[in-house]
């Protein structure tokens, strides 16, 4: 009788426990999830739903359904800037994860001047936008821009880069591979440096050469690295804004408009809310596809330590 | 009594407080306005505001400066929008469609007692702002485009010093000589530019004005993109740099051509008469102002920005507003304006005063831009203006760049501008 009292009350006193418990721990998580769902999930759902309408000029909502959807597949601005935003984000990513890589590994040896040169390479990185798309214009500028004071050495004339179609669009890759690079370099050189050195000592034991090493060990192991880094930096091929509307506004006839760019031409410029919460809801629909990819597929086949 | 005296002291103090915080108090404007030259244009608003203040105690106005004309026309519908919108803006003449059609701003007819006002100032440059009757805005820093000619070029290429090209074939010949190439072949001076970025449309419609097009019709939902002398004007523009190798080739930007100029890479140049002091203060060579050369005769059209009074504003601010505008606009301070900076003074009482006519005397290219007054026709202004400029800038970039034809580009904007203009037939 009296156990049974006391192994009730335990019961008891572990049932109120656990029940704080859940309590306390969503009165911790609360305030994330009020700002997740104020700023994150509304506007994603309130874009969803405006994409369905259309704001007429005196201010009222028109319910037209799939309409938006029509006129943007038939608007080709829209398609150019999605073709152009594919290729800007094929010219970056692979090559500034490569460079970081490379960049990464130069500065983890043990060697003079180490500390001068991590800072060097993180410099882009710390710079505000706007200083480096002057800069970089600076660069582009034609005739007594860097680049071509540069080529009138070798007896070259000038080069109008941002002006001539065919170049604008290498210019701003190099430049934005120019500014990742180094960010993600830090990345990767925090992850080399969690990397156990037995596992590289144990490679030279058994007289693997440093290539194999790098290929069989070092670079499995900086998987999760990649991926972070990797993800990173599709969403920031997507997120390019500040630099377009310094350097180029999306011209010449735009074949440097990119989705975002235009989103914001839209929206701001042509003061259409509507049309530009169509274009959102694909932006958005690209990204979750990076996300579901990564979460769904990538995440299980690499291997975390 | 201790208590009593405080209060008392209080009390007073309180009071003192009020009254002496009273004038200050009384109506506070923001202004937003663009920056579209070259020289310390913002230090001149600035200045021109703080005497303004100092004149009217009882009126406070912040002026911030938002970019250039798109940026200021954002900046502002944006705000309204959100709610804070400013009380007056210096916005395009040629935004009155969108702010008419946004429900964003108020006619100044009956803000003003004395409307012989409106009857100050140029009629082309009021144009612009008056529709169905009303006036909607009243001209502040207006334009013409204008050449302007590097003289010591033009002795150095055997030409004329003193006389600009007067027609197209004139220009594309002086051009040709004016071309300048180094040993290896490349080319170190252009004969002429005419920007091709951020106001594209402007210059596409000085040349049509030139080849006799106009480029919309007066209420606003017309575009004609696609008339054969539309098409002559692009064409023209477009041989420039392909055919006659005088211009360069892909765009030529709108905020650094003033450079080009200034740093002797191109011989002449298109652009606003808003840049002829910053010209004038840093060009280390000898030159000119022309009025545009002619096709089948002169044009250019009217440019540049408008004082606006927003809906939104308090009836004491828009008071206030026009009090504003008009000191500012008054003709010393029109004709300071048009010295400091370029833009064409607002009124030909301006003109009048002893102090411009003592500047013009000196410096008579100060007085070109006005007096193509006479050639002008009003700036391209539609409902929809931001597409529809980009539309046009979009098919004159395709043009000079070699993308595509004239023709072809022109008809591509048409039907973009068609399709939006038709929801205001």
């Amino acid at each position: 009788m009296s156990d049974q009292l006391v192994m009730s009350s335990v019961a008891r006193q572990a049932r109120s426990h656990a029940w704080w418990n859940a309590v306390n721990a969503w009165l911790l998580l609360l305030p994330a999830a009020v700002l997740l769902l104020a700023f994150t999930h509304y506007p994603i759902l309130a874009t969803i739903r405006h994409s369905f309408f259309i704001t007429r000029r005196n201010g009222t909502e028109a319910f037209v359904c799939l309409d938006s959807y029509h006129s943007m597949a038939a608007d080709p601005i829209f398609w150019r800037a999605l073709a152009n935003n594919f290729w800007f984000a094929l010219g970056t990513i692979p090559t500034s994860i490569a460079l970081a890589l490379l960049m990464a590994i130069w500065v983890n040896r043990n060697m003079r001047g180490r500390g001068f040169l991590r800072l060097a390479y993180f410099t882009p990185t710390v710079l505000p936008m706007i200083a480096v798309a002057n800069i970089w214009l600076f660069f582009y500028t034609p005739d007594y821009g860097l680049l071509d004071q540069l080529r009138g050495l070798f007896g070259f004339g000038g080069w109008n880069w941002l002006g001539d179609p065919s170049t604008v669009m290498g210019c701003l890759i190099v430049m934005v591979i120019w500014k990742e690079a180094g960010f993600f370099m830090i990345f990767y050189l925090a992850a080399l440096q969690q990397l156990s050195p037995d596992l590289e000592e144990a490679a030279a034991v058994e007289g693997a050469s440093r290539w194999y090493t790098f290929r069989r060990i070092t670079f499995p192991l900086l998987m999760p690295t990649t991926l972070f880094v990797a993800i990173n930096a599709v969403i920031n091929s997507f997120k390019l804004v500040d630099h377009l509307v310094i350097m180029t506004k999306g011209g010449p006839n735009n074949a440097s408009t990119l989705l975002l760019y235009y989103i914001y031409e839209v929206a701001f410029t042509f003061q259409d809310s509507a049309y530009a919460a169509t274009l959102t809801v694909v932006l958005l629909v690209l990204l979750s596809t990076v996300a579901l990819i990564k979460f769904g597929y990538l995440d299980r086949r690499i291997h975390y330590q | 009594m201790i208590l009593v005296r405080r209060t008392m002291l209080a009390a007073t103090a309180l009071a003192v407080l009020l009254l002496g915080a009273r004038p200050a108090a009384a109506v506070d404007l923001t202004m937003y306005y663009p920056v579209a030259v070259g020289g310390p244009v913002t230090k001149i608003i600035d200045d021109m505001v703080s005497r303004f203040e100092k004149e009217n105690a009882d009126i406070k106005v912040t002026a911030v400066y938002a970019g250039n004309y798109t940026d200021t026309m954002t900046k502002a519908m944006t705000a309204m929008k959100g709610g804070q919108p400013p009380q007056l803006s210096v916005l395009l003449s040629t935004d009155v469609f969108t702010l008419m059609d946004e429900n964003a701003i108020v006619p100044m007819d009956g803000l003003v007692t004395d409307k012989s006002w409106f009857k100050e100032f140029y009629p082309a440059f009021m144009a612009n702002g008056q529709i169905d009757g009303k006036t909607w805005s009243i001209p502040f820093q207006r334009s013409t485009i204008v050449l302007y000619w590097n003289k010591d070029a033009f002795k150095e290429a055997a030409l004329d010093p003193e006389k600009a090209p007067a027609t197209w074939d004139e220009m594309a010949k002086m051009a040709k000589k004016l071309v300048k190439k180094d040993a290896s072949g490349n080319t170190t001076r252009w004969g002429v530019e005419i920007p091709t970025t951020g106001y594209a449309y402007w210059m596409l419609q000085a040349l049509a004005i030139e080849n006799g097009q106009k480029l919309m019709n007066e209420p606003g939902n017309e575009v004609y993109l696609t008339a054969p002398k539309t098409v002559g004007a692009l064409d023209y523009w477009v041989d420039l740099s392909r055919k006659h190798n005088v211009m360069p080739t892909g765009t030529i930007d709108w905020a650094t051509l003033r450079t080009d100029f200034l740093e002797g890479k191109t011989a002449m140049m298109w652009h606003t008469t808003g840049n002829l002091t910053a010209v004038k203060d840093a060009a280390k060579f000898n030159f000119g102002v022309a009025m545009l050369p002619a096709k089948e005769r002169r044009g250019s059209p009217t440019g540049g920005g408008n004082f606006y009074i927003f809906k939104s504003a308090s009836p004491e601010q828009q008071k206030a507003a026009v009090k504003f505008i008009q000191w500012m606009t008054a003709p010393e301070r029109a004709a300071e304006w048009s010295m400091k900076t370029g833009y064409v003074a607002v009124s030909p009482a301006a003109y009048q005063t002893p102090a411009m006519e003592a500047y013009a005397k000196g410096f008579p290219a100060a007085t070109v831009a006005r007096d193509q007054l006479e050639h002008a026709v009003p700036e391209l202004s539609v409902h929809e203006n931001g597409r529809i400029y980009k539309f046009v800038g979009d098919a004159v970039q395709a043009a000079v760049t070699g993308a595509q034809k004239p023709q072809e580009a022109l008809a591509a904007a048409q039907q973009q501008a068609d399709r939006v203009l038709r929801a205001y037939k």
